[in-house]
């Protein structure tokens, strides 16, 4: 008896804790929902160049068609429902025998209602057909900035290529391109697919050994944009991200003239020393620094590392005790990445910190 | 009554000895995550070759990581970041000599490996002195070791980060080492 009256308060309170409930969860949980929403550096939501307009308007028509279709689906629902019920005030007697009449108009709601959907698809495939065709069609015709980007096993290498030998430049995980001009991006990749994934500026594309992809892009607004690899490569996937900086066009030539630059030479003792730490040691085994025997190509090049504003694929800020982390065990950071740990005695390590900052 | 109680004995110490035999497996080996630093600038060593097919000295320097399977898991790792595979393929040879075969140009022992990989070999194998810490350099020779079945077998790697191009080190039968008899200049591939 006891047990049973137990269970029935037991009921009764957890009703009304969910029926209270209701009213604070529901909200919380759609604003969480739409936190995911909108967003600034990395979000297909906030196009910043002509073809990622190209992608959110699909995804707007899409979303708005889809949403009315929705709401109309569900207003005749509830129609038919409070209809019915008036119709059959008893449930279970049984149903109105069906006339030619009532038979020939279901029919007649059926065909309708099939060949909407079926019209409303097919406006989103010839929709999605010119999208996709607008996005490529130009390829050949863009006479911007032509790049370079080969992925590996976990960064991002970024090549300037240009008519002029002298004037091609290798950077890492950090792209600098000018606002308001086409810019040319060939894929590449060594090791495993990877994706090469700028919601902002454009869609996925896939960097596929063997294969050279190419896209262009376009960024009319000034600002930074986050690119994500977006196609598991192994480890560490998911720190393999990259920054795309658009600026204005003199402060894009300015940049690019710097990097073009060999390596600074070292100007105080400290640095020197880190020079010749870095050079008699195994960095200079997989890292290139222009202007100096350091050439190896297997790691990102490090001329010009101090100019940039994160390193390994922007995983860390780039700044002195970061930098000395990941030199001394990047492993801790970044476990499986393809650097191994270097230890220094201190001394050798802040003049190594020296060096590596003066590289502007 | 009697057998109750036996039985409760040798139930508890059939547990106690199981858990025993658990906790040893414990502190199997120490990692080691801060091995000393280079030194850089080292003072420039001769080599010590020995002409034609003679043995090596032993030397009685010992390898601290022969015993320690992480160490020998970060030594495969560098067999490919330092590129050795680039030479001598995953130790079935290229333009260096095969790894994983029992014949030894220059010795089996962990110390000679060590020397080979330092001061280099005068028919193509680079030094890599003052290039690799001495810690990973004993790392390595550890897993030249394995790649021929030297180590113990619950020391050798058992798999790979990539595709397995061989099979993994510690199903590898051990074979015994032999000081090549083949002229040096001749072993090449
Ligand atoms: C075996 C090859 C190898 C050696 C030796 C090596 N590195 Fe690296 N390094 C790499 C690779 C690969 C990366 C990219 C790691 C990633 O982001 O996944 C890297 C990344 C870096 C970066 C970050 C660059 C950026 O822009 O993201 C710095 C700085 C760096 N290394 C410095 C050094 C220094 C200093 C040494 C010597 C003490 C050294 N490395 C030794 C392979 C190596
Ligand atoms: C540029 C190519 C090259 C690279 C890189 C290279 N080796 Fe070698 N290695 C050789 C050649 C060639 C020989 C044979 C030398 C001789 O016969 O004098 C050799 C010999 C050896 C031997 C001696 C084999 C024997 O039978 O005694 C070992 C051990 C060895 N290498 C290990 C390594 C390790 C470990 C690495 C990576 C750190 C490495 N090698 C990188 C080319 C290379
Ligand atoms: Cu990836």
């Amino acid at each position: 008896m006891s047990n049973k009256l137990h269970i029935a308060v037991a009921r009764r309170f957890w009703c009304c804790a969910v029926r209270r409930a209701r009213f604070v969860l529901f909200p919380t949980l759609t604003a969480l929902l739409l936190t995911g929403c909108g967003g600034g550096l990395q979000s297909v939501l906030n196009p910043s160049g002509p073809q990622s307009e190209h992608i959110s308007g699909l995804w707007w028509f899409m979303l708005i068609t889809c949403t009315i279709v929705f709401v109309l689906v569900m207003i005749l629902l509830f129609a038919a429902v409070v209809k019915g019920r008036k119709g059959f005030p008893d449930p279970i007697a049984p149903p109105e025998k069906e006339t030619r009449e009532s038979e020939r108009r279901r029919g007649v709601v059926v065909a309708v209602a099939t060949a909407i959907t079926i019209a409303i698809l097919f406006v989103f495939i010839v929709d999605s057909f010119f999208v996709g065709r607008g996005m490529t069609a130009e390829l050949d015709r863009k006479q911007g900035i032509n790049i370079e980007v080969t992925g590996h096993q976990w960064w991002w290498e970024v090549r300037y290529q240009d008519v002029d030998a002298s004037s091609i430049f290798t950077t890492a995980n950090e792209i600098h391109i000018p606002v308001g001009v086409p810019v040319t991006f060939s894929l590449k990749a060594n090791d495993v697919i990877h994706s090469f994934w700028v919601p902002n500026l454009h869609g996925k594309k896939d960097l596929i050994p063997g294969k050279i992809s190419t896209i262009w892009l376009q960024a009319d607004k000034p600002g930074i944009y986050r690119g994500q690899c977006a196609e598991y490569c192994g480890h560490q996937h998911a720190h393999m991200a990259l920054w795309i900086f658009a600026e204005p066009r003199e402060q894009f030539d300015a940049w690019r003239r710097a990097q073009i630059q060999s390596a600074a030479s070292p100007a105080t003792a400290s640095e020197q020393r880190g020079q010749q730490v870095f050079l008699s040691s195994a960095c200079v085994m997989c890292h290139a620094i222009n202007g100096t025997p350091a050439g190896s190509n297997f790691g990102p090049n490090l001329t010009h590392l101090a100019s940039r504003k994160t390193i390994a694929a922007a995983t860390l800020p780039n700044d002195r005790q970061h930098l000395a982390q990941w030199v001394d065990d990047s492993q801790q950071i970044k476990p499986g990445n393809r650097m191994p740990p270097n230890k220094f005695s201190p001394e050798d390590m802040q003049a190594l910190l020296d060096y590596l900052q003066s590289l502007k | 009554m009697h057998s109750k109680k036996a039985k409760f004995v040798s139930r508890n110490g059939r547990a106690l000895l199981m858990l025993i035999v658990v906790v040893s497996a414990c502190k199997r080996e120490q990692r080691q995550f801060d091995p000393p630093p280079t030194t850089t600038n080292p003072a420039i060593v001769q080599s010590e070759l020995q002409p034609g097919g003679a043995p090596q000295p032993q030397t009685s320097t010992k390898s601290p990581v022969e015993e320690n399977a992480n160490a020998l898991s970060d030594g495969k790792r560098l067999f490919s970041l330092y590129n050795c595979t680039g030479c001598h393929a995953n130790g079935g040879g290229a333009i260096g000599p095969a790894l994983m075969d029992e014949t030894w140009i220059y010795g089996s022992d962990p110390a000679s490996i060590h020397s080979t990989i330092v001061e280099g070999r005068p028919n193509g194998m680079p030094s890599f002195r003052g290039k690799i810490s001495d810690y990973q350099v004993w790392e390595l020779s550890a897993y030249v070791r394995s790649l021929s079945g030297q180590l113990r077998k619950d020391v050798a790697p058992g798999r790979s980060d990539d595709m397995n191009v061989h099979r993994s080190e510690q199903r590898v039968e051990r074979k015994t080492p032999q000081q090549s008899t083949i002229p040096k200049a001749a072993e090449q591939p």
